[in-house]
């Protein structure tokens, strides 16, 4: 019965786990991407699904693994996928062999939970144990200094540890771990209404809320094959814009601190407070919550005048990102600072600016269009240098587009409703959403049955870009360590899940 | 460097007066529904179902809202067939304690909910905070870092904060107390000096709510730490923040007693 799901926006390929490698292998060789793997119980049977994306073809590929619960690792093959076979190891007892980092990731070391979370059985186990070191590669020599930073870091933060093996300022090795926030998000989401559930989506990462609630949203749609009315599509654009906006003027603030620009970090973040008031005044939130829902929005939004609203913050906008661009002490501590090549960025799985400052050209507003995205114009930027300064460029260009884009939307919004008649229909659907978020790609995967959430799979951007920072860290130097942290627009509460 | 100082200089002071004068900066925010008892109709329960984190309970036949459960959605106000469950800006929810929550229709006094405790004099006008993540959306720290935006500029109330515990004499806890974090959580508030104060940022600070269940939930700070100021929401936002602070500080009244806003 569940071989006659269909999902629209993915084609499927059954695999045998002997073949698997040979096949990543041919999938690799035609120019296909790798993106994500998840594992599901289907009628108490073990379904491992791989994503790839297939260049130019919207259609995304799923490779599927029926009925085993080992599986050879392609981590040594395809690198970026190294941290979700890990993640299906430690919370839906699959085994991975042939892993080369065969070592916990979400459940620390010295806690446990049983059975596992995700597993075959529904359990009701704790997640308990005690704080113990992580794994480390053991790191001799003269003068080594290991620096355990964190859990609770300086600064209003979020939370994760950081590890520095380092000899005065030269970093030798950088081990960041993070899922100290691990909230069992993907858990929380089974059992309940796949109708009411956007409000846990809204709350996986709070600065991502609209994207992650679009995400998910669009992934129940696909399930139950919902047409969305044009006017709420245009209106998911400029929620999903103007989150990108305070994002980023949040992020230059931020750099700016990092380079101990004071007034350049007060200008960023007034800026983002400026956007934050606007959201307030346009939706109620100023993070934009409670606005979306399956079949569209929960309510209109007056933002047909939202062009001449913004001037002020697009004007001053636009003067900031040029002083930023015009002062040497601020860009020379970003040029060759933190380094990542187009190739590591590929292997790897970096995603968003990050991927777009190291010459990867993807962008799944442009590549794979959603909500009203194929009716407007905008442009990706792309650098090729992949250092700090590149990946503040391609954000200074996005947070352009973003306001051309929300000038553009909110000028074709024409009267009409805002979400779509719809009956939940019986049995069992598989679907798939996704949205560029400003940290890049971000995927749901819903499983429902009878209107209930039986799985939900996220892949955020910030798990795959926390995977590739480390790689710009070993081998610099700890003045640099913050500009480049900063320079990579992470989150940790993403990333945990 | 000039054109950043003649940029600072030109633009002028960007930070709001409030809560002396001038304005908080939340116009249109959406804070907790307020629930008008005589248009509810007895025996409805939509609002109790609606409810996504089991914050309404049905008590009998009428709500009790538990406020340290909330987190803004909405969703009562958009069931509710009667409109007794309506939006509202009241979003400084910062109480003294956990029960002036939960909605009470029989008021205690508010002389019997002065904490024993007074904050010394010497932390009013000069307040250090340490705050720690245990386990948030990162919404909560998105909005405690505005505090240090020019709009807000929390240094102009003598508030700071400290990267260090043993400079610190508040707590600021965002999330709902993950396993992994319990320890350095305990370990931080080991390490400041008395007297130490407590503050539970954001609903799953308070009582963990939406994220309380499950193999990681965890029920926020009441069996932890000794709470002096609550502060449910969902993020609270800088401005009720800011209230709660100086709630805290005996600056500012309490606006919310047994539930009700403007009671206290």
């Amino acid at each position: 019965m569940s071989t006659e799901m269909t999902i629209h926006p993915a084609e499927r390929r059954s695999v045998n786990a002997t073949e698997l490698l040979a096949v990543a292998q041919d999938c690799l060789n035609s120019q296909m991407r790798f993106l994500m793997a998840w594992h599901d119980w289907e009628e108490g049977v073990c379904v491992v699904r791989y994503m790839l994306s297939r260049g130019q073809n919207p259609l995304f590929l799923w490779l599927e693994v029926r009925g085993s619960t080992t599986l050879p690792s392609l981590t040594a093959l395809v690198p970026l996928l190294g941290w979700y076979e890990r993640e299906m190891q430690d919370l839906g007892g699959l085994t991975f062999t042939g892993h080369p980092e065969p070592y916990p990731l979400v459940i620390h070391e010295g806690f446990s939970v049983s059975p596992p979370p995700l597993g075959a059985m529904v359990g009701h186990g704790q997640l308990r144990g005690a704080y113990s070191a992580p794994t480390m590669p053991e790191v001799q020599g003269d003068q080594v200094q290991d620096l355990y930073w964190g859990p609770v870091r300086a600064d209003v933060v979020e939370t994760g540890e950081f590890h520095f093996s380092y000899i005065g300022e030269a970093i030798l090795h950088y081990h960041p771990r993070l899922f100290f926030k691990h909230r069992g998000m993907e858990a929380r989401f089974a059992g309940q209404s796949a109708e009411r559930a956007v409000y846990l989506a809204e709350r996986v990462s709070g600065v991502g809320s609209v994207c992650h609630a679009l995400a998910y949203c669009q992934a129940v749609e696909s399930a139950w094959g919902i047409e969305v009315p044009i006017r709420a599509q245009l209106l998911r654009v400029i929620i999903a814009e103007l989150e990108r906006l305070y994002n980023h003027f949040h992020y230059f603030g931020l750099l700016a601190k990092t380079t101990t620009l004071k007034v350049g970090a007060a200008n960023g973040f007034l800026l983002e407070e400026r956007v934050k008031q606007l959201a307030g005044q346009l939706t109620g939130s100023r993070f934009l919550r409670s606005l979306l829902a399956v079949g569209g929005l929960r309510r209109d939004l007056a933002a047909e005048h939202l062009a001449s609203t913004l001037e002020p913050i697009i004007d001053e906008g636009e003067a900031y990102l040029n002083r930023l661009q015009e002062t040497a002490t601020h860009l020379d501590r970003l040029m060759g600072t933190g380094i990542l090549t187009k190739t590591a960025a590929l292997d790897e799985g970096a995603t968003g600016p990050v991927a777009r400052a190291s010459g990867l050209d993807r962008d799944l507003r442009r590549d794979h269009p959603y909500a009203a995205y194929a009716k407007l114009r905008f442009n990706v930027p792309v650098r090729e240098k992949g250092d700090a300064m590149a990946r503040s460029e391609v954000r200074a260009e996005s947070l352009r587009e973003a306001i051309a884009l929300l000038v553009q939307a909110s000028g074709r919004l024409k009267a009409g409703p805002v979400r779509a008649d719809y009956r939940i229909p019986s049995g069992q659907q598989l679907g798939l959403g996704w949205a560029e978020t400003p940290r890049g790609a971000l995927m749901y995967v819903v499983r429902i049955r009878d209107g209930q959430l039986a799985r939900v799979k996220i892949k955020s951007p910030s798990f795959s870009n926390w995977r590739v920072f480390p790689l710009t860290v070993h081998g610099t130097n700890m003045m640099d360590y913050a500009i480049n942290e900063a320079s990579f627009g992470l989150t940790i509460a993403g990333c945990d899940r | 460097m000039p054109l950043w100082t003649w940029t600072g200089l030109k633009a002028g002071k960007a930070a709001t007066r409030w809560p002396t004068r001038g304005v908080d900066g939340q116009q249109g925010v959406v804070g907790m529904p307020r629930l008008d008892l005589k248009v509810c109709r007895s025996g409805c329960d939509a609002c109790a179902n609606s409810c996504p984190t089991g914050a309404i309970q049905m008590r009998e036949r009428e709500p009790v809202i538990d406020y340290g459960r909330c987190i803004v959605c909405q969703s009562c106000v958009e069931e509710c067939p009667e409109g007794a469950m309506q939006s509202s800006y009241d979003w400084a929810f910062g109480v003294r304690s956990r029960t002036d929550l939960i909605w009470s229709t029989a008021l205690e006094s508010v002389d019997a909910k002065e904490l024993g405790r007074r904050v010394a004099r010497s932390q009013r006008r000069s307040l250090h905070i340490r705050h720690v993540d245990a386990g948030s959306c990162n919404a909560c720290e998105s909005e405690i870092s505005a505090l240090d935006n020019p709009f807000y500029n929390l240094h102009r109330l003598g508030i700071f904060f400290t990267p260090s515990p043993r400079f610190a004499d508040l707590l600021m806890v965002t999330g709902p107390v993950t396993a992994t974090m319990h320890a350095p959580l305990l370990a931080t508030w080991e390490a400041m000096p008395e007297p130490r104060m407590v503050m539970a940022s954001g609903t799953c600070a308070v009582s963990g709510a939406p994220m309380d269940a499950g193999y990681a939930g965890a029920s926020g700070l009441e069996s932890i730490l000794p709470v002096d100021v609550w502060l449910p929401g969902c993020p609270p936002n800088p401005a009720a923040l800011i209230h709660a602070l100086l709630l805290l500080l005996e600056r500012m009244p309490q606006y919310v007693a047994g539930g009700q806003y403007g009671a206290g």
